[in-house]
């Protein structure tokens, strides 16, 4: 008789499952939250060049990507290599900048802390980087951002 | 008899877990933990037509010269030096320690927090950059002046208030940065590389 009793309490009772998908629901959300889709597909190559004295950019919200380099190598065929920038979804001439900051703006809450972030290849040469540094000086875009990586 | 009485079949929400989990895994997929950082600048603003033609007159003791070439080498007042020293002759030139004649004229200013101070309030450090220079000399270029900057705010943080810089209140942050102003002026790029 003990024996019987004893096979009987062996049984593993089913695991309840049921708050499973809250526990997955929660995780989501937080992924939801801290998600910042990368809206633009990227049509120019740049590595970043690495500093010591860099600063996180905070507000997401406030910031606008200037990409700068030579076209990917897809694209190479039909673009040269020439360096290029990148604007949205498409490449720009520097006189375009002007506009594409405008139109950042208008979105904006908080419209003086507006940053530009500079993603610009190392190879790419001074002259280009100083059009749109002079582009951006007239359209009142002062607070910019020299995109890069940490180095010890 | 009673109405018999009609139960709702319940919702089988087997599947539930599954469908959140596919969520899941897109937003794991898409997203992008990693904070952008970067060297934060800012740019001078836009000049008057009234500035244009008014050239603010500046000592050329107060003015430290950068100049970057085409190729990329790195002139410091009338000498070629290394990127690697460009640190230190900035520290030097901008907090000027021993009052030397030929660095930055020093002016008493009162500070808060920090009171009567001899401070080289009329310095400039001028980058002139040639169409042709790389983007990542001129980068370092930056870094370094950047850097300098942040460690001598350092060094008066840590002497007059005991912590470093970043540890400090906005009022004590506001002392040392008037202090030590950062004036990095870009002009005008010339041409002068070829090119």
């Amino acid at each position: 008789m003990a024996g019987f009793k004893k096979k009987e309490s062996r049984e593993m009772p089913e695991m309840n499952t049921s708050s499973l998908p809250d526990l997955i629901f929660t995780i989501l959300f937080f992924f939801m939250i801290v998600t910042t889709m990368r809206e633009v597909t990227l049509k120019v190559k740049f590595t970043v060049p690495a500093g010591t004295e860099l600063e996180k950019l905070t507000k997401k919200s406030t910031v606008s990507f200037i990409y700068v380099g030579p076209p990917t190598d897809a694209l190479r065929a039909q673009m040269g290599s020439g360096t290029r920038i990148q604007l949205n979804d498409r490449y720009a001439e520097p006189r375009e900048v002007m506009d594409f900051v405008a139109q950042e703006r208008q979105g904006m809450t908080n419209q003086a802390e507006q940053t530009i972030s500079i993603k610009a290849d190392t190879h790419t040469q001074m002259g280009i980087i100083t059009d749109i540094k002079e582009v951006l000086r007239k359209s009142w875009a002062l607070r910019i951002n020299y995109s890069a990586t940490r180095r010890n | 008899m009673a109405k018999k009485k009609k139960k709702m079949p319940g919702l089988n929400t087997s599947s539930t877990a599954d469908i959140s989990f596919m969520l899941l895994i897109f937003f794991l997929v898409t997203t992008s933990m990693d904070t952008d950082s970067g060297l934060a600048r800012r740019l001078p603003q836009p000049p008057d037509k009234e500035q244009e033609d008014a050239q603010i007159d500046v000592k050329e003791r107060n003015v430290l010269n950068v100049r970057l070439n085409a190729a990329g080498a790195l002139m410091c007042n009338s000498e070629i030096i290394e990127i690697s020293q460009l640190r230190d002759r900035a520290k030097e030139f901008i907090a000027n320690p021993n009052d030397l004649s030929t660095l930055p004229e020093k002016h008493a200013k009162e500070i808060d927090l920090l009171g009567q101070c001899y401070i080289t309030d009329k310095h400039v450090i001028s980058v002139q950059t040639d169409r042709g220079t790389p983007y990542s000399v001129y980068f370092q270029v930056q870094n370094e002046l950047v850097g300098a900057y942040n460690e001598l705010r350092d060094e008066l943080s840590r002497s007059k208030f005991g912590r470093p810089y970043d540890a400090l209140n906005d009022e004590q942050k506001l002392a040392v940065r008037t202090y030590y102003p950062q004036k990095i002026s870009e002009a005008e790029p010339k041409n002068y590389g070829g090119n």
